[in-house]
């Protein structure tokens, strides 16, 4: 992907979570955020998602700038996967309804196909023998693998993954963290807030920092992570890396 | 019998209260229940000094199926009237557009704050006359599904409201328009919310829809009144009256408890 923030900023209220953000990133596969909690990175994820407005400053995405009306947003959103910290699934469908649903009604796809497109993934991702539970019914590392399920199926552009694994033991955490792995190796676009410092340094080609609403350092995991050249990395690291 | 397996006829303890219990039990307890009912009714009418009179009255019996197939007519149409405009109250409350929020809030407020009676007699005696309209039929569906439907818009805007802010999230980020989101993710998961309320609100309304009898409107109340008048009886015709409403409540309640079965999920 190649992705360019110019001049973003975004408050809640009296807050401002974003100030004045800029980035720009040629062909990266995989982009990791990190940083203190309150520091801006889920915010940044969120605009790129087109689930929220910037107050100021442009974003586009391969060269396409994008337009923050609801209109186009909507568009925009379709052409993303996006998947949440937790609770992303519809309760009241079956994982595999949960896959059909924005196939059929977002993307057009005819029932049968739909429903085969599903089974074909939830085979890829090892639940085809949970296609039919209800989220309810299953493990935490399954509802979380039969979201990214449905954001991959839609074939998007790029995969959002906002803290996917923040609600998750250890081990469920593992299984999440090998699929994302897994579709990074399929050459896919993604980006991914996260808190697992280890994780961010196998997967990304490079690493943004935030802190304060602003980024603090960006580059290479080998950089920011080995041998950070910004005091506000070095202090979170060592604050992380004490416990 | 020892005493200890006499109790399990009577009383379940609080940590077997989720298993189900033994038809024989259940039957023997619903037996139990109407035979206290019998009893009291059976005590208290042998108190009562009355001439029964069941012959004169049973030769009315025309009057009873008349009314009793009105009120079916008017409730039925009442009912799905009623439900469309709760429907509708509670999307305005609900829109960005705050003269409609502000209509809603009015509707409700007053609606549910007055009595039916005054509101049926309102509307038939001054607004209906002011158009000089006088269909008693139409006039009294109107106002009884507008009065449910105070009621109704209230059960559905909680329903609403039940449905958690990740699951509009989940909705918005896979594309869903606002529409596809009530339709798809809103209500399938409100329905159950709203499911036990609604079948309570129902019954109401049937029994609700006896009111419109101060208006002449000839539903089953007004003609077992007639009734009453004409051959100057009282119980031969409230007895009836009774179980007639019950026949058409107690179906209500069982298919909302049905559909609950059909729409439960684990959360």
């Amino acid at each position: 992907m190649k992705l360019k923030v110019t001049n973003v900023s975004k408050s809640f209220g009296d807050q401002a979570v974003l100030r004045q953000v800029n980035l720009e990133l040629e062909k990266v596969h995989t982009l990791a955020l990190i940083g203190p909690s309150g520091g801006g990175k889920s915010t940044l994820l969120r605009i790129i998602a087109g689930l929220e407005k910037p107050d100021e400053g442009q974003i586009s995405l391969n060269d396409k700038g994008i337009i923050f009306r609801e209109k186009e947003l909507m568009a925009h959103r379709r052409s993303i996967g996006t998947v949440f910290q937790a609770y992303n699934l519809f309760p009241h469908l079956t994982a595999l309804q949960n896959i059909t649903l924005p196939l059929e009604k977002v993307h057009h796809y005819e029932a049968a196909e739909a429903r085969q497109l599903a089974s074909e993934i939830l085979e890829r991702f090892q639940l085809s023998e949970h296609s039919h539970k209800s989220p309810a019914q299953l493990s935490g590392g399954q509802r979380q693998r039969v979201a990214i399920a449905r954001a991959v199926s839609i074939k998007p552009k790029l995969l959002l993954f906002d803290e996917p694994t923040s609600a998750l033991d250890p081990e469920m955490t593992a299984e999440v963290l090998q699929l994302i792995e897994e579709l990074r190796e399929e050459g896919r676009d993604l980006m991914i807030v996260t808190h697992q410092m280890g994780f961010a340094h196998r997967i990304a080609d490079q690493i943004a920092l935030l802190s304060g609403g602003r980024i603090a350092e960006l580059g290479p995991p080998s950089q920011v992570l080995d041998e950070p050249r910004s005091e506000v990395t070095r202090q979170f690291l060592a604050k992380i890396l004490k416990y | 019998m020892t005493g200890d397996k006499w109790i399990k006829w009577v009383w379940v303890s609080a940590d077997e209260r989720t298993k189900p219990r033994p038809p024989g039990v259940l039957i023997f307890n619903w037996l139990l229940a109407f035979l206290l009912l019998a009893l009291l009714c059976f005590f208290s009418f042998s108190q009562l000094r009355y001439n029964w009179n069941w012959d004169t009255v049973g030769g009315y019996s025309n009057f009873f199926w008349r009314g009793w197939l009105n009120t079916l007519r008017i409730s039925s149409l009442a009912l799905v009237l009623s439900t469309v405009i709760g429907l509708l109250a509670a999307l305005a409350r609900r829109s960005g557009l705050l003269v409609l929020t502000a209509i809603s809030r009015l509707y409700v407020e007053l609606v549910r704050g007055t009595p039916l009676l005054v509101q049926i007699s309102f509307a038939f005696y001054v607004v209906a006359d002011a158009f000089h309209f006088q269909n008693r039929f139409a006039v009294g569906l109107f106002t009884l599904s507008l009065f449910s439907g105070a009621f109704i818009s209230e059960i559905i805007r909680g329903g609403i409201e039940s449905v958690g802010g990740s699951q509009l999230e989940s909705a918005r980020a896979i594309g869903l328009t606002r529409l596809q989101t009530y339709r798809y993710v809103i209500f399938p998961q409100a329905i159950r919310v709203i499911l036990p309320a609604l079948a309570g609100m129902f019954a109401n309304l049937i029994k609700d829809s006896s009111l419109l009898s101060v208006i002449s409107i000839e539903e089953f109340t007004w003609n077992a009144q007639q009734v009453s008048a004409l051959t100057y009886s009282n119980f031969e015709c409230y007895i009836p009256l009774a179980i007639g409403y019950l026949v058409l409540t107690l179906p209500i309640t069982l298919w909302t408890q049905w559909l609950e079965k059909r729409t439960r999920y684990e959360t």
